[in-house]
């Protein structure tokens, strides 16, 4: 096959997997009520169903390859931001579902790749919303800030390395599980940084320009947010290919080494603690990364957005996509992200609803909605 | 000094409390290897069933106090058996041989769920409700320091229990089953003993624990709120996990040493009470830095 042909199977097969996706995701955005949110569910599930079946899912994914994918997500991402132009809702809605996505790849690479648990993420996430709190008010470019919201989270994180490190499974979690609930604690009795009031936060700002702002661009009037979901979905495409990249490098070997059996890795001479500590920071950074967006773009923080139960919601989307698998990460924070706001009516029931979706995922189906694919060995790397 | 009492009398009621909580984590963990984390769910959904019961016999017109709180306690206490066993039965068997974070994941949102069933469908069960004072209210002066008689009875009741189980479980049968299960699964059933039948008395045992918890907590504060479990599971969880999970001194030892930080982080720190929880957790993170399996747990072995 000569390489024109190749790129155009490619282009055709983005194309197969990107339209119907963006097309359901319009229709699931646009709906309005609940009879049309639940056509749209059964319409997709419909659709993934066929194109399992006829294999036509796995030839697509398998032909457009990682650039193909990462391309058919942009351009998903940027006709919805451009069809919902003037709908703060939605926007604020897509943004979150995308910030929500990088914190998840954060985590995903300290359990799923490292085998590191984390139940602390919503405290992280915090980490990176008050720093951006903070520091936003500063002279610093808001670019900077928010990579200091990263390096921020990674180094409160770090704290926790050495018991991480010297502990395993159930004793591991719990040090994450305290170190969520001191952070909380610590936050709602602190008075300096808001107390349980919280603080309020500037918009965000890159060169002047400010994203706050609703806008004429192109003869169109686009919202503010339209800039922040941009903004997200820029950044959920660059953490997307990081851990992409890391994944089917040597490291992403040495990390699933690691996951999958600490002693036969430590005999092969892979250095279990560096990687571990190396996973671990990573995740933080990308998450407090997802937190400080997140606090700009909602303009207010407070200890009350980052209870265990939010930890827990990310983990739970985690195994809900099926550990390991990116493509059901993202299918599975969209769900959890997005089906409650559309849901209005049982906005009551929500918790309920998703805490009982997640014991019948787990009871049922324990890989979650996706199972991890295996790492294809070098011989067909080149298919 | 008056003060000084007040604050180890505060202490051991709720050391006692973290006490029976840990020490269903440590059943549970013992005979399956997994952590059930809607125990804390639990306790206030015993101490809710126990408000029922309250309720129930109140409007059956019994005006005595200890019947009333007979019922309260039996109640809660056999309502949340049932519930535990039934808990092991569709959350923790089915998932046997699942990756541990699966299961952790499973009764945490098992939690989640009776959490809002309390909130949504007990009446008024958003609001914290009103806990009835059913022990007798005699208090001595003694100095500045008031002794109470209801103090006094809970702890006396509370820690004839932690030595019943103690006893159930080195003096009769079934806790000889309980504890070959917990030793060797495969070996207990060659021996003829019934797993299943087993492992969801242990839950029915530890969730019964949880339940006395939890009237013990509403008689204590006066109040039950619906979130109230949550923190007094992850303590119960801390507390056996410090003392070493499996251990059932560990977690007893446990649970009065996390109280222990707590008084300890209010009294050294006065001008900063409301930070007792946060150097309890931080003193925790710092023990099992220290002591990675817990203080009476078994060492870390790599088998391979």
């Amino acid at each position: 096959m000569t390489a024109a042909r190749a790129r155009v199977r490619s282009a055709l097969a983005t194309l197969v997997l990107a339209v119907p996706c963006t097309l359901l995701l319009y229709g699931f955005l646009a709906a309005e009520s609940e009879g049309k949110v639940a056509l749209v569910l059964a319409g997709a599930t419909l659709a993934a169903a066929l194109g399992w079946r006829t294999g036509l899912l796995g030839w697509a994914v398998r032909a457009s390859g990682q650039g193909g994918l990462a391309l058919g997500f942009a351009l998903s991402g940027l006709a919805l931001v451009a069809a919902f132009h003037e709908d703060p809702f939605v926007l604020l809605l897509l943004a979150r579902a995308l910030i929500a996505l990088v914190a998840c790849l954060g985590l995903h690479v300290q359990l799923a790749d490292a085998g590191v648990p984390n139940f602390a993420g919503a405290a992280f996430f915090g980490v990176g919303g008050y720093t951006a709190a903070v520091l936003g008010k500063g002279a610093l470019p808001h670019a900077v800030v928010l990579l200091a919201c990263g390096a921020l989270a990674a180094a409160v994180g770090s704290v926790l390395l050495l018991p991480l490190l010297r502990t395993r499974g159930h004793y591991a979690a719990l040090i994450t599980i305290a170190f969520g609930l001191l952070f909380r604690t610590f936050f709602e009795v602190n008075e300096s940084l808001g107390g349980p009031q919280g603080l309020k936060l500037g918009g965000l700002e890159v060169l002047g320009f400010h994203f706050n702002d609703d806008r004429h661009v192109l003869g169109l009037e686009w919202s503010g947010y339209a800039f922040y979901a941009l903004a997200a979905l820029a950044l959920a495409l660059a953490a997307l290919s990081l851990v992409r990249r890391l994944e089917r490098s040597w490291l992403g070997l040495a990390l699933d080494a690691v996951r999958l059996d600490e002693t036969a890795a430590a005999c092969f001479g892979v250095e279990v603690a560096r990687w571990k500590i190396g996973a671990f920071t990573l995740g933080n950074a990308l998450i407090g990364v997802a937190g400080g967006l997140s606090a700009m773009m909602v303009g207010f923080i407070a200890p009350n957005n980052f209870t265990f139960q939010e930890s827990l919601v990310l983990v739970s989307i985690l195994l809900l996509g099926g550990l390991g698998n990116l493509a059901g990460l993202a299918v599975a924070t969209l769900i959890v992200v997005c089906l409650p706001e559309k849901l209005q009516p049982i906005q009551e029931y929500r918790y309920l609803l998703f805490s009982v979706l997640v014991v019948l995922v787990l009871v049922l189906r324990p890989a979650g909605l996706v199972r991890r694919t295996a790492r294809r060995s070098f011989g067909s790397a080149a298919a | 000094m008056d003060l000084l009492a007040q604050y180890l009398m505060n202490g051991v009621m709720l050391g006692l409390m973290y006490a029976l909580v840990a020490l269903g984590f440590t059943l549970f963990f013992g005979v399956l290897n997994v952590i059930q984390f809607a125990h804390g769910d639990v306790l206030t959904a015993g101490a809710f069933a126990g408000l029922a019961g309250y309720a129930l016999v109140v409007r059956a017109g019994v005006q005595a106090s200890l019947p009333q709180l007979l019922t309260v306690v039996l109640a809660a206490t056999l309502s949340m058996a049932v519930l535990g066993a039934v808990l092991g039965r569709t959350l923790v068997l089915p998932l046997k041989g699942a990756p541990a974070l699966n299961v952790l994941l499973a009764t945490l949102m098992g939690g989640t769920a009776l959490r809002e069933c309390i909130r949504l469908f007990y009446p008024g069960g958003s609001q914290p409700q009103r806990f009835p004072a059913l022990l007798p209210s005699t208090a001595w002066a003694l100095g500045r320091f008031t002794l109470r008689l209801d103090n006094l009875l809970m702890l006396a009741a509370g820690m004839a229990l932690v030595l019943g189980v103690s006893l159930l479980l080195q003096r009769t049968r079934t806790g000889l089953a309980i504890r070959a299960v917990a030793q060797d699964e495969e070996t207990a059933r060659t021996m003829g003993i019934d797993f299943r039948r087993v492992v969801l008395f242990t839950f029915a045992l530890g969730s019964a624990l949880a339940a006395f918890a939890g009237v013990m907590n509403g008689l204590y504060y006066n109040e039950v709120n619906f979130g109230s479990g949550l923190l007094l599971g992850v303590i119960g969880f801390s507390a056996a996990v410090v003392g070493g999970l499996g251990s059932l001194s560990g977690a007893v030892l446990g649970g009065f040493l996390f109280a222990g930080l707590q008084t300890l982080g209010a009294v050294v720190m006065p001008f900063a009470s409301a930070y007792k929880d946060v150097f309890a957790f931080g003193m925790v993170i710092l023990l099992l830095a220290w002591k990675p399996t817990g203080l009476i747990g078994e060492p870390l072995g790599e088998r391979v």
